[in-house]
C-alpha cells in the first residue's frame, strides 16, 4: 500500500541506456551545426580574399560539451520530474512566504533610499543603481501598455528615443533647464504614442507587435539620417547636466556644495541623480497604482482580458488604446530625458531593438501587471547582465541564452500571479494561469 | 525629395533589381508565415537562420574552392545542398530547444524566447566567425543588354539575377506542391485549422511542427545563399535586418497566407528599389516600415490574409 515514492521513481526513470543514446544524439546533432560555423574560421587573408583555418580542437570541445551537458540535463530531469507540473507546496510555508511577499517591497524600498548613503563611496554600485532604476522605470512604463491593456507593444524603445532627444535638443538649441524640459519630454513622447496608437487601433496581436517594431525602427532610422537637426550617427553631445531646480551641482560659486558651505565632492551629482530616477520612477509606479483604481485602469484590464466584452459593455476601446499608449509613452519620455541628462551624450545607438527587447523581457518576466514583479526583474536582468560584463563579446550570447531559459523555466515571469484590483469580499490571489492576457 | 523621369530604361532596370531582392525576401518571409500559420508565433530567429545559412554557403564555398574544385555549377549545387541541410538542422534545433517546451504555454513566452534565439544566434555567429563583415569575390559574372536607350541607358540583367529568380520559382513550386499535394503538406495544413482535432486523427503533430521549422530554414538557407551570390558579403548582424523585413513582408501579404508572403516579399522589395533609386536612399527601410503601416490602417489583416473570426 505504502509504496516508496523513490522506488516508483526508480521504475520510471529511463535507464542508463535511454540517456546515453539521447546524449550521444545531441552530440552528434551538435557536430552537424557546429561542424562549419566553429570547426572552420574565416579570416580575411593578405590580399584580401577570404581564407579559412580550421579549429577541430574547438569543435571538438564543444561537441563533448553538448555530450556531458545532454547527460547532466537528463539526469536532472529525472531527479526534478517532468518540467511544467506545479509543486504543491506545504500551506505553512505559502503563508510564511506571503507573510514575507508582503514586506519584500516596503524593505526594498527602505534599501534603495539608502543605497547612496550605504555605498557612497563607490561610484560604480551607484552607476549600477541609477541604470537599474532607469530599467525600472521603463519596465513600470511599458508595463501600462502590455501588463495592463495588454498590447503587445515591441518598439518601446522609440518613446524612450524620443524623451532624449526632446531634452537634448531643447536644451542645447534653447537652454531651457531640464525642470521645463522633462514634462515636454513626456508630452512630445505622449504625442507620439497616440500617433502611433491610431494606426494600430484596429490591429490585434502580433500585427501591432510588427508594427510597433516598425515605428521603433522607423525613429531610429529617422534619427540617423536626419542629420542637421539630430547629428545622425555621431548623436548629441553636451547636454546640460540638471541642476536642483536652477542651483547648479558643480564646483563653481553658485554651485549647491559652495551655497551650503561644504566641500564639493562630484558624488553629490551622482546621489542627486540617484534620487532623482527614484523619484521618477515611483511617480511612475504610483501613477500606475492610482490609475488602476479609475476607470480607465479598469478598463485597460478589461481590454487585455476581452476585447469583445469590453465593447459589449460599452468601453470605448479607441480611447482606452490611445490613453494606454499615450500613458507608457509618457513614463518612457521621462526616463529618456533623464537618460540624456545622466548621459551628457547621446547617439542613436542607444536606442536599437535590444532595449526594446530588454524592456519587454523585464516586464514579462516580472509576471505581466506585477510592479513588484518588474522591479525585481529589472535587477535581475540589469545585475545579471553587469555580472557578465567582463565576458566582453560573450555577454549578449549569455544574456540571448539566459532568456531561453528563463522563459522555459518560469513562462509566466518570476512572479506568476497577481492579484485582482477589484474583488468580490475577499482578495484572493488567483494563478496567472486561470487568466488570459496578451491578446492585444 | 523625390525626383521622377520618365525614362522608361531606368524605370525597367529597377523594376528588375526590385523584383530580385523582393524574391529574397519573399523566400524569408515564407518561413515565417508557416510558422505563424502552424504555431502562431512570430519566430523572431528566422532572420538569424536566414544569415546563419549564408554563413554556411560562404564556408562550404571558400572549402570548395580550396580543395581544387572549379566547374561553377557544381559548386553551386553543393554549396546549396549543404547550406540548407545544416541550416535546415538549425531550424529543427531551435524549435526542439526553445519553442517547443512552451508550445502550450501563454502566448508572449515563445516570443520572448524566439527573441532570446535571436541574440544567441547573432551573437554565436559574431563569436564562432568574427564581427567583420565577410566579402567574396563575385562568383557568377556576366549578363545580358536587354535593351539600349537612345540616352545611353543600358538595362542590364546579369546571370545572377536570372539564377535568383529561377531558383525562386523552382523552390515556390516545389513547395507549392509539398503543400498541396503530399502527405506532410496535408499534415501541415491540418495542423495549422486544429492541432488537437490532427493529433486526434493520427497526425504526429511534434513531427510536422518540426518539419515546418525545418521547412522554413531550408528556405531561409536558399535565400541566404542567394544574398551572398548577389551581394557577395555576408556578417552576422545582416539577419536583423532581413528578417525584420521579410517580416514585414510576412505581414503586408497578410501572414499565415503562403502566396501573400511571396507577393509581400516582391512589394517590399520594389519599393525599396523604388524608393532608394526615386527617393533617397537613407530612407528606403523608412519608406518600407511607412507603407506597411498605411497598408494595415487599411486592410488591417494583409493583403491576402483572412480575416480572423473572433468567438466569444
Amino acid at each position: 500500500m505504502n509504496a516508496n515514492p523513490d522506488s516508483i521513481q526508480a521504475s520510471r526513470a529511463p535507464g542508463v541506456a535511454f540517456i546515453l543514446k539521447k546524449s550521444l544524439i545531441s552530440a552528434l546533432v551538435a557536430l552537424v551545426l557546429f561542424s562549419l560555423m566553429i570547426g572552420v574560421r574565416t579570416e580575411a587573408g593578405p590580399q584580401g580574399l577570404l581564407v579559412y583555418e580550421t579549429r577541430f580542437g574547438d569543435l571538438a570541445a564543444m561537441v563533448a560539451a553538448v555530450f556531458g551537458g545532454s547527460i547532466v540535463v537528463e539526469l536532472l530531469r529525472q531527479w526534478w520530474g517532468p518540467v511544467g507540473i506545479a509543486r504543491l507546496m506545504p500551506s505553512q510555508l505559502t503563508s510564511s512566504l506571503s507573510v514575507a511577499g508582503r514586506w519584500v517591497a516596503p524593505v526594498l524600498l527602505i534599501f534603495t533610499f539608502l543605497v547612496p548613503v550605504i555605498f557612497y563611496d563607490q561610484r560604480y554600485i551607484l552607476d549600477l543603481g541609477i541604470l537599474v532604476l532607469t530599467y525600472v522605470m521603463l519596465g513600470w512604463g511599458l508595463n501600462v501598455v502590455v501588463g495592463l491593456a495588454g498590447l503587445l507593444d515591441l518598439g518601446y524603445v522609440a518613446f524612450y528615443a524620443v524623451g532624449a532627444y526632446s531634452y537634448a535638443l531643447l536644451a542645447t538649441n534653447f537652454e531651457l533647464s531640464f525642470w521645463i524640459c522633462l514634462p515636454l519630454a513626456g508630452i512630445l513622447s505622449a504625442f507620439w504614442g497616440v500617433l502611433l496608437g491610431f494606426p494600430v487601433l484596429r490591429l490585434r496581436g502580433d500585427y501591432l507587435a510588427i508594427v510597433t517594431l516598425a515605428f521603433g525602427e522607423i525613429i531610429r532610422l529617422v534619427i540617423i539620417n536626419w542629420q542637421s537637426l539630430t547629428g545622425g550617427p555621431n548623436g548629441v553631445s553636451g547636454i546640460p547636466r540638471p541642476t536642483l531646480f536652477g542651483i547648479p551641482l558643480d564646483n563653481s560659486d553658485a554651485g549647491l556644495a559652495a551655497r551650503l558651505g561644504i566641500e564639493f565632492s562630484p558624488t553629490h551629482r551622482v546621489g542627486f541623480l540617484f534620487y532623482l530616477i527614484l523619484a521618477l520612477a515611483l511617480l511612475t509606479n504610483w501613477v500606475t497604482i492610482r490609475l488602476r483604481r479609475l476607470p480607465i485602469g479598469r478598463a485597460w484590464e478589461a481590454l487585455r482580458e476581452d476585447e469583445v466584452a469590453c465593447r459589449a459593455l460599452g468601453i470605448n476601446t479607441t480611447t482606452t488604446k490611445l490613453t494606454a499608449f499615450a500613458t507608457g509613452a509618457m513614463f518612457g519620455g521621462f526616463a529618456g530625458a533623464f537618460f540624456a541628462t545622466r548621459q551628457g551624450f547621446i547617439s542613436p545607438e542607444s536606442f536599437t531593438f535590444q532595449e526594446s527587447a530588454l524592456v519587454l523581457a523585464i516586464v514579462v518576466l516580472g509576471g505581466m501587471g506585477s510592479q513588484l514583479g518588474v522591479a525585481l526583474a529589472a535587477l535581475t536582468m540589469i545585475g545579471g547582465f553587469e555580472l557578465f560584463r567582463g565576458l566582453d563579446q560573450f555577454r549578449m550570447l549569455v544574456f540571448g541564452i539566459a532568456m531561453v531559459l528563463l522563459m522555459i523555466w518560469r513562462p509566466r515571469g518570476l512572479i506568476g500571479h497577481r492579484a485582482p484590483t477589484v474583488f468580490l469580499e475577499r482578495n484572493q490571489a488567483i494563478s496567472s494561469d486561470l487568466v488570459k492576457e496578451g491578446h492585444g | 525629395m523625390c525626383h521622377f523621369d520618365s525614362n522608361l530604361a531606368y524605370l525597367a532596370q529597377q523594376l528588375i533589381n526590385g523584383l530580385v531582392l523582393g524574391s529574397i525576401y519573399g523566400l524569408i518571409a515564407i518561413g515565417y508565415t508557416m510558422v505563424y500559420g502552424i504555431v502562431g508565433m512570430i519566430n523572431f530567429a528566422h532572420g538569424d537562420i536566414f544569415m546563419i545559412g549564408g554563413f554556411i554557403a560562404l564556408i562550404t564555398f571558400l572549402i570548395l574552392v580550396s580543395f581544387g574544385l572549379t566547374a561553377i555549377p557544381l559548386i553551386l549545387l553543393i554549396v546549396l545542398l549543404v547550406s540548407m541541410l545544416i541550416t535546415a538542422l538549425y531550424g529543427w534545433t531551435v524549435e526542439r530547444i526553445a519553442y517547443r517546451p512552451l508550445r502550450h504555454s501563454f502566448r508572449l513566452a515563445p516570443m520572448l524566447s524566439a527573441i532570446g534565439m535571436s541574440f544567441v544566434l547573432t551573437n554565436y555567429s559574431q563569436v564562432a566567425q568574427g564581427a567583420r563583415v565577410k566579402p567574396v569575390p563575385p562568383i557568377i559574372t556576366g549578363g545580358h543588354t536587354l535593351h539600349e536607350s537612345a540616352g545611353g541607358f543600358v538595362v542590364q540583367l546579369s546571370n545572377i539575377q536570372i539564377i535568383v529568380v529561377i531558383t525562386t520559382v523552382v523552390l515556390l513550386a516545389m513547395f507549392t506542391w509539398l503543400v498541396s499535394r503530399t502527405r506532410l503538406g496535408r499534415d501541415m495544413r491540418a495542423c495549422e485549422q486544429d492541432q488537437t482535432m490532427a493529433a486526434l486523427l493520427g497526425v504526429d503533430v511534434d513531427h510536422t511542427i518540426s518539419m515546418t521549422f525545418v521547412i522554413g530554414a531550408a528556405l531561409a538557407a536558399v535565400a541566404g545563399m542567394m544574398y551572398l551570390l548577389y551581394y557577395g558579403l555576408v556578417d552576422f548582424f545582416m539577419g536583423f535586418v532581413a528578417g525584420i523585413k521579410a517580416f514585414t513582408a510576412a505581414v503586408l501579404g497578410g501572414i499565415g497566407s503562403l502566396p501573400g508572403a511571396m507577393l509581400g516579399g516582391l512589394a517590399i522589395g520594389l519599393i525599396e528599389t523604388f524608393w532608394s533609386s526615386y527617393c533617397s536612399v537613407e530612407y528606403k527601410d523608412v519608406a518600407a516600415f511607412s507603407i506597411l503601416i498605411i497598408v494595415l490602417i487599411f486592410l488591417p489583416t494583409g493583403l491576402l490574409g483572412r480575416p480572423e473570426v473572433e468567438k466569444v
